[in-house]
């Protein structure tokens, strides 16, 4: 609350400053409706903060200019120099009382006097108006306001830091720096990584923080109204940029104010209009191409655009008989014209429809838009759309007709090939539908739905299942399927935007340009129908369904196994080159985007020239994992066989009838941690013979994947090693003491000869041992 | 007076002009990848070193043959609002500038022509007509807004 109390005050400040210039321009023409129309929308936006801040005096003032100044908008009084002062006097009173918010004094009384100076009849102002205190102290600033492009020269100067850093790196590699030099290196990379991290961090935000707001208002509204709300928020984590976060915080509570004060009608109504007594509220963020999308739906009484109509033409906003002519939508657009509303009456909560016209111009402020859905009785659904900053978006890259297309992974749920055992696909009338597991999903062939000539009947095709946020879970049937990557998404020009199935272009490294598809236009264009908010009550997602359905990501590992790992810990897939991969610090790390991120893979990486590595992330740790080849996204079917000891496979399942290891993610990130905290600190390994290149090529990624630092005899003493490995081969060192020595043998069978010993293949029992013996090194 | 620069191209037979400020380059394109659904004068998407630009089709803007089949096209890339176009045309033929103000169009043209072009102007005793980039954007849609 103090969060949302100080932005109030900065907020309230800030626009002070630049509405009292809109004020002296104002004073010297009263009949400037543009001046009108800012100084209105401030007073306005402040007596809506304040309502939900509950601060009533601001709240009774600001109502009373803001009705003044509503009936001077609509014609019925004439802004004359009595009522500019008044207006005054109130614009500085609330100036001052945001200032003793903020120092904690005490501004006296005398905001009767003020009002009363607003009305038509009032008399000429007498100076005996007391005296406004000084303006208080200005407490002391917990945060600043910095302007954005600071922000942006901060931002590239981070980058132009991380590039010469990335170079000195090269060339200290190259020198063969000694470890001094190294270590100060490395202490100089983690600041740089850590700077680059907070500056990134200034700009972009979780739209959580915008949505956090909304439950209480929605609490105190409802009870204010006496009606009974129930909210639904979704999509919180979408990233946005922060500038994006403060141009919507003012629209999205002005819209929610007023769904919940004329969209939604009190329980009793409801009953009557038979619908539940509880009102319904959805704001939802997504993102889609390269805009986020904020709905925010209410099931309410929806817009009477008779009633809209009405005012408009008394109004003079448009002509009696150019409103025959306009369609429904046109009607609704009305929505937005200032001065308009269609609220019976005039309330305290979101007053005279001045929010729509605001809503509107600050979301096109920044290059969004604002649409508006209403169906009169069952609700209304605004869709704020806004550009994201950063455009890059992982995506699936499709074929159809001989043409590839883009979808936005956030709306992929899963893929499966046609003539797989889990899926079938039925026709149904005119209609496909198909059949995955327990669920019945429409088909949208992507030829039909895009009109380009049908594919091949015979062809065996692929499905993606897409499921567009507010929208029916559907499977976009396609010809072909290609990769995932990463893509620089740019809008597409408005002719093509038009056609309603895109989300905006890019150029790939084909060097051909490919769209983006819009999941949600795709449906809207085939005629999936959309879920209403009633509809998803009817069907509760049953937790435990839900957790059955695991998205595995299937891929070839660089010892040519297939493996599988949580789709939900991979954050993108990515081609790196070798030169990016280094053994330094006591284990593999891979040097990408500007940092240092652990590495983990089956083969001595750095000879390749380019290899794919899986990103993966729990949110706090970061690392990748070097693959040779993504199969595909497949569902978790059956049950996980348990591998018997922890390590970095959690155990084997049967994906498509074949046995798959399954990564353990909990211990690669915890490999990854450890790392982090003991730095160099790393256990020593002494591999025994320098000559065997199994040693050297097989085993050595293993016991680093393990977490040891690798050495070979003659480079470090054996008594200095945590320990030793020998191979069969390999002269018995009686230094060693027995708990330290690891010895491998090369037939399985051959138990018996030695107990001790490890099959070398055997990766779990040399896993075991190696944790064992870590572990006692470090007890 | 000053004397403006105009781009002057041929399109379905007849001899055009655009103000040569908003012209960004002259192109041949090869490769134009289709977007489905886009209106009809849209023909796709092409590669311009690292950028995207969007193809229109002058001749089906303006109502007449739309071109067809493969083949190097002769583009006018302009940028509108952000966006880069290229606007298919049969050939340029040269930057020249043309003295005098542009007039209004007195003629009566066909329904795409006058959707298009702005005003006439005078050139090596012939009449050309100054296109606007916007309209042929636009293409047939602009009337139906």
């Amino acid at each position: 609350m103090d969060d949302i109390l100080a932005e109030f005050i900065a907020e309230t400040r800030e626009t002070l400053e630049a509405v009292a210039g809109e004020l002296v321009a104002w004073e010297a023409d009263p009949g400037d409706r543009e001046r009108l129309d800012a100084i209105f929308r401030f007073v306005h936006t402040v007596k809506g903060s304040c309502g939900f801040l509950e601060l009533p005096r601001l709240e009774r003032l600001s109502h009373a200019a803001e009705g003044a100044l509503a009936d001077v908008r609509e014609g019925r009084r004439i802004a004359d120099s009595t009522l500019v002062s008044a207006v005054l006097g109130i614009v500085d009173r609330i100036g001052e009382l945001a200032e003793a918010l903020d120092s904690g004094e005490a501004v006296p009384d005398g905001d009767d006097y003020l009002i009363a100076a607003l009305s038509a009849e009032a008399p000429k102002p007498e100076p005996a108006a007391p005296e406004p205190a000084s303006a208080g102290q200005r407490g002391t600033l917990r945060s600043i306001r910095i302007s954005l492009d600071l922000l942006d020269r901060l931002m590239g100067g981070v980058s132009d830091l991380v590039l010469a850093r990335n170079e000195l790196s090269r060339r200290l590699q190259d020198a063969g720096a000694d470890p001094a030099i190294e270590g100060a290196f490395e202490r100089l990379s983690i600041c740089v990584g850590d700077m680059r991290d907070a500056i990134t961090r200034t700009r972009m935000q979780r739209i959580e923080k915008l949505f956090a707001s909304v439950p209480r208002l929605v609490r105190d509204l409802s009870g204010e109204l006496g009606k009974s709300v129930e909210l639904v928020v979704e999509g919180g984590d979408v990233e946005l940029d922060r500038e994006m976060i403060e141009v919507i915080r003012d629209p999205l509570t002005h819209i929610v104010r007023n769904a919940l004060d004329h969209g939604i009608e009190t329980p009793d109504q409801r009953v009557a209009a038979g619908k539940p007594p509880q009102g319904r509220l959805r704001i939802g963020a997504r993102q889609s191409g390269n805009q986020i999308i904020i709905d925010i739906a209410d099931d309410g009484r929806g817009i009477d655009t008779d009633r809209l109509l009405a005012k408009a033409i008394a109004a003079r906003v448009v002509t009696a008989e150019r409103a025959e002519k306009l369609s429904h939508e046109a009607r609704l657009q009305l929505v937005f014209e200032p001065g308009l509303s269609t609220a019976r009456s005039v309330t305290a909560i979101s007053g005279r429809g001045v929010g729509m016209d605001v809503v509107r111009a600050n979301i096109e402020k920044i290059g969004g838009l604002v649409d508006i859905a209403s169906v009169p009785g069952q609700g209304m659904t605004l869709c704020l759309r806004v550009p994201l900053t950063l455009s890059i978006i992982p995506a699936l890259t499709v074929g159809a007709a001989g043409q590839n297309f883009a979808i936005p992974r956030s709306s992929i749920q899963e893929i499966v090939r046609e003539g797989g055992g889990s899926v079938a696909v039925e026709r149904i009338g005119s209609t496909m539908i198909a059949r995955l597991r327990d669920q019945r999903l429409p088909v949208v062939m992507l030829e039909d739905a895009l009109g380009l000539p049908a594919g091949d009947a015979g062809a065996r095709r692929s499905l993606v299942v897409v499921n567009p946020a507010g929208g029916a879970t559907y499977a976009l049937s396609v010809a072909s399927l290609y990769d995932h990557q990463e893509l620089v998404i740019r809008p597409s020009c408005p002719a093509v935007m038009a056609a309603g199935v895109y989300a905006g272009m890019t150029l790939p490294d084909t060097g051909r340009p490919m769209l983006l598809l819009d999941p949600a236009g795709i449906a809207d264009q085939a005629g999936v129908a959309a879920i209403t908010a009633s509809e998803v009550e009817a069907v509760p997602a049953s937790p435990a369904e839900a957790r059955e359905r695991v998205s595995m990501l299937l891929f070839r590992d660089l010892d040519g196994e297939e493996r599988a790992v949580r789709l939900g810990v991979v954050e993108r897939i990515e081609d790196v080159s070798g030169e990016q991969i280094r053994f330094v610090a006591g284990r593999l790390r891979l040097a990408i985007d500007g940092r240092i991120i652990p590495l983990v893979g089956f083969d001595k990486l750095i000879d390749r020239e380019m290899l794919s590595v899986l990103r993966l992330n729990d949110g706090a740790v970061e690392l990748a994992y070097a693959i040779d080849e993504v199969v595909d996204i497949v569902a978790l079917e059956g049950d996980v066989a348990r591998a018997p000891s922890a390590g970095i496979v959690a155990g084997a399942t049967l994906i498509g009838g074949r046995q798959v290891e399954v990564l353990d993610p909990h211990w690669l990130f915890a490999d990854a941690t450890a790392t982090a905290v003991d730095g160099g600190d790393r256990p020593l390994c002494l591999l025994a013979d320098r000559d065997d290149p199994w040693m050297r090529e097989v085993l050595r990624p293993l016991v680093e994947s393990a977490g040891y630092r690798v050495a070979f005899a003659g480079d470090a003493e054996p008594t200095s090693a945590d320990v030793v490995i020998a191979g069969e081969g390999a002269a018995p060192d009686h230094t060693v003491p027995p708990a330290r020595l690891l010895k491998l043998r090369n037939a399985i069978a051959a138990r018996e000869a030695d107990g001790a010993s490890v099959y070398r293949y055997d990766r779990a029992g040399l896993m075991t041992a190696l944790q064992a013996r870590r572990a006692g090194g470090e007890g | 007076m000053s004397d403006t620069l105009y781009l002057v191209f041929e399109l379905g037979g007849q001899r055009v002009a655009i103000a040569s400020e908003i012209v960004d380059s002259v192109v041949h394109v090869v490769d134009i990848v289709p977007a489905p659904l886009a209106p009809p004068h849209i023909a796709g998407l092409a590669a311009l070193r690292s950028r995207v630009i969007t193809m229109v089709d002058a001749r089906a803007a303006l109502g007449l043959e739309p071109v067809t089949g493969a083949g190097v096209r002769v583009t006018v890339v302009v940028t509108l609002d952000g966006h880069q176009y290229g606007l298919i045309v049969d050939r340029v033929d040269d930057v020249c500038a043309i003295p005098g103000d542009p007039a209004p169009v007195r003629a009566r043209l066909g329904a795409g022509w006058s959707r298009a072009a702005s005003a006439m102007l005078e050139h090596d005793g012939a009449s050309l007509l100054l296109l606007d980039p916007a309209a042929l954007i636009a293409g047939a849609r602009a009337e139906a807004a």
